[in-house]
């Protein structure tokens, strides 16, 4: 069976199951709806967690990212998992002991301020559709690539499904569907990393894989596989894989920015509501620390993967392109096979057809082309049967590749070899999506009018795409293709559409119940209308997350130019905003409604107008160079100050509030008592009992 | 570990904290003093663990290899040893806290029938 068929049984599964899960989990009430009646397993819980933090990015987006940058890619690894312990350490507990809903919940009680609130979950909506726009793009390219769903169609259905059990099931029945897509994202991320460890180093533990030895077939050298990948990189030209900053270059400064975009992942991780509220879903205070220890248990598992799985792409990504011819011109002396066989130069009259046809969807070949391995198990060459024209020597997955404009080669020195190199002479480029894509042909005319004519005439799209910034591979095909570079079966590479189908989707279902107990209870019950019955609260959320639903699948469908520089905005906003306010909230008894709010807008505001300034207006890094990235830190730090220093001035909370925050800091007394001009007495002696 | 297991949260009585009664409110005190040593101390290992080995001393340390291995040190810790760390803190934090939640229970719960057989008495 071909990749498609296997694809669409997998994905058919395991849709059927989390709607199956849904339908099990179904909820009538609100405490149901967000926080899952507060009756989930620590280890489910963290389960949950882990599928509802490991989004699209972490699955498709990080190891490539990892691939391309190095050492520094570290700086992901472990900002997205050191955040988790200034959860289980600042926040995880104490919330819980709080009890409420949800994160503008507890800003707003804690600082008395419906302002406060409000602010709040402007930042908690924001952040969250921020992130949905990613997970429904990763979405998009999964189906385009191995469904062969035009991108609009796989959105959709993407879109149905999670209406459907993120409404039927509220939190309760996204947890446990989220528990399901744990496994599956996960087995589907181990099982190319293990097969492609197998080959490369004949280790089956992918980092320890990583960190042993491989032998070269024609030297009989052995020689340890970073120091390799090190030596191959710097020949390239692309630097070192493992330096820090030494040898690459960059020095302080690289440290730095470094730095701070780690520990803005950290701190921003800390504050991003939909995983803060996972905490307020279980049983008690312990259940909650138990539960920070089981995600960052299970996300361990993709998190310590994801450097061999990065490494070893990089490493064939590098040996398996760099010097194959794309289009190969009959060799006159023939080549031997695999099978002993001698295939010689056929002359044929017509031009050679282009493996452009040749893009079968399943990853064979067109009935027509066959693939052959040389007597030294070197190069793989693609031939035509009837002919035997050699046609390629690149590996087949470049070809699927190439189609989703995810890859492209340029030839610069009309040579017919592929160079990847990190210097001026690199010929591998992506073109991305948006305007670039859509002039691919134009491109290809000109870039061929240009060799063609030596220069004269035409244009050298090298030089197009590298103004662009759009030079080398587009990192997201690095996990999706490895598994197509280690030469896996098909059913294996239709299982890794099913897993990066399960991180998208789950992430996007949390976020999406982020989105609606933002608006349907912070915003209309807590704000809006206190007298709002239980029966319009929950219409109200379900209704939200139906428009939520298609505001980010047109996010999906028309992705904006600019997402990943808003997931770097959400980061550094939850950095400056919600972490400093929780914190202080907690574990200071001073700090009142003034010097917070204070505090939080200019977070917020110094670090939104240096991100957006730096974006789109050019300006320098005049903050010590830290880049966009990095910069929510000293938002942070400008927040944490500010609050700080105006605390002398300014009023403290009222005997109300440090009652409450007394009672938080502690788990054995009575939890604290919902703000009662708030809330119907009924709701508040139930959530007491709860 | 002989301690009862905890009453299920349901059945677990409420009580509103008592600020009259000076023994209680400095057993509070004691227990959010031993809170914050424990998160102090494990934040520090977390700062030198990512922060520091995995970034700030990556250079210095990337001159040594991870015994055994092809990993530089360095490397080892940016991309591997954090976060390996990471989940024995919070494991470490999640074992020490429910034992001191543990304790500061009993001494609550001893504080209070003593109280309770005072009030007794007096009444």
């Amino acid at each position: 069976m071909n990749v498609m068929t296997w694809t669409y049984i997998f994905v058919g599964i395991t849709f059927t199951l989390y709607l199956f899960i849904a339908w099990r989990a179904r909820v009538k009430d609100t405490k149901g709806f967000y926080v899952a009646g507060r009756g989930i397993p620590a280890s489910a819980n963290g389960m949950a967690t882990a599928a509802d933090w490991m989004s699209a990015a972490s699955f498709i987006g990080m190891a490539g990212l990892i691939a391309t940058m190095g050492y520094a890619g570290g700086q992901y690894l472990m900002g997205w998992t050191g955040g988790f312990v200034l959860l289980a350490l600042l926040l995880a507990p104490y919330l819980r002991k709080f009890g409420h809903f949800t994160v503008p919940d507890f800003i707003g009680d804690r600082y008395s301020s419906d302002f406060a609130r409000l602010v709040a979950v402007i930042c908690a909506i924001f952040i969250s559709f921020t992130y949905v726009a990613g997970q429904m793009r990763g979405v998009g390219i999964v189906f385009s690539r191995f469904l062969e769903v035009p991108v609009t169609y796989g959105v959709i259905i993407g879109m149905i499904i999670v209406f459907i059990y993120a409404t039927l099931g509220g939190m309760k029945g996204i947890t446990w569907t989220q528990v399901a897509q744990f496994w599956i994202l996960i087995t589907a991320f181990l099982i190319p990393a293990i097969a492609i460890s197998i080959k490369l180093t004949g280790n089956p533990i992918p980092q320890l894989g990583l960190g042993s030895t491989i032998t070269d077939t024609t030297t009989q050298s052995s020689a340890f596989f970073l120091d390799k990948l090190n030596d191959i990189g710097s020949d390239l030209g692309f630097g070192s894989y493992t330096a820090a900053s030494g040898e690459s270059g960059g020095g302080f400064n690289k440290l730095l920015n470094m730095f701070c975009v780690a520990l803005v992942l950290m701190v921003g991780t800390a504050g991003l509501p939909h995983v803060i509220v996972r905490f307020y879903t279980v049983k008690n205070v312990k259940a909650a620390r138990w539960s920070a220890f089981w995600a960052l248990f299970f996300m361990a598992g993709l998190y310590l993967t994801a450097p061999s799985t990065a490494a070893f792409a990089r490493y064939y990504m590098l040996t398996t392109l760099n010097n194959r011819t794309y289009n190969v011109p009959l060799p006159p002396q023939g080549i031997t096979t695999d099978t002993g066989q001698t295939l010689k130069l056929i002359n044929d009259a017509d031009s050679i057809p282009r493996i452009a046809v040749d893009h079968g969807t399943d990853g064979s070949f067109a009935p027509e082309f066959t693939s052959f391995t040389t007597a030294a198990g070197q190069k793989r060459y693609i031939i035509h049967k009837t002919t035997g024209d050699i046609l390629s020597e690149l590996p087949h997955w470049f070809f699927n590749w190439e189609r989703t404009g995810l890859i492209a080669f340029f030839d610069g020195d009309n040579d017919g070899k592929l160079k990847y190199t990190g210097r001026e002479d690199n010929e591998i480029f992506r073109t991305g999506s948006g305007a670039i894509a859509a002039e691919l042909g134009t491109l290809r005319t000109n870039h061929q009018l240009w060799l063609d004519s030596n220069g004269q005439q035409g244009a050298d799209a090298r030089q197009i795409l590298t103004a662009k910034n759009l030079s080398g591979p587009d990192r997201d095909i690095i996990v999706l293709a490895t598994p197509e570079m280690a030469e896996l079966s098909n059913w294996i590479i239709a299982f890794i559409a099913a897993g990066a189908l399960a991180a998208a989707l789950s992430t996007a279902s949390g976020l999406l119940l982020v989105i609606s107990s933002s608006v349907a209870h912070d915003l209309y019950f807590r704000i809006l209308n206190n007298n709002a019955s239980e029966t319009s609260r929950l219409a109200v959320g379900r209704v939200t997350i139906g428009f939520a639903v298609v505001i980010a699948g047109l996010f999906g469908i028309y992705p904006p130019g600019f997402v990943s520089q808003v997931v770097a905005f959400a980061f550094g906003l939850a950095a400056a905003s919600f972490f400093p306010a929780i914190v202080l909230g907690i574990f200071s008894k001073r700090v009142g409604t003034t010097a917070a709010i204070t505090g939080m807008i200019a977070g917020i505001a110094f670090t939104a107008f240096y991100i957006i300034a730096a974006v789109y207006f050019k300006m320098p890094h005049w903050c010590f160079g830290i880049g966009p990235q990095g910069i929510g830190v000293v938002g942070m730090i400008i927040n944490f100050v500010l609050t700080l220093s105006l605390v002398p001035f300014t009023t403290g909370p009222n005997e109300k509030v440090q009652e409450m925050i007394a009672s938080i800091r502690e788990p054995e007394y009575e939890p604290p008592a919902v703000d009662l001009e708030h809330e119907p007495a009924s709701t508040a002696a139930d959530l007491i009992n709860a | 570990m002989h301690d009862q297991p905890p009453a299920p949260p349901d059945q677990k009585p409420k009580r509103k904290i008592d600020y009259s009664n000076p023994i209680i409110v400095k057993s509070i005190q004691k227990y959010w003093e031993r809170n914050i040593r424990v998160m102090g101390i494990l934040l520090l290992i977390w700062a030198a663990a990512g922060l520091g080995c995995g970034i700030l001393f990556a250079d210095w340390l990337n001159q040594f290899n991870f015994p055994g291995t092809g990993y530089p040190l360095g490397f080892w810790f940016a991309q591997q040893g954090a976060i390996i760390i990471f989940v024995i803190i919070i494991l470490i934090y999640a074992l020490t806290m429910n034992k001191i939640d543990n304790l500061h229970k009993r001494e609550l719960d001893e504080l209070h029938t003593k109280s309770k057989n005072n009030d007794g008495g007096v009444v």
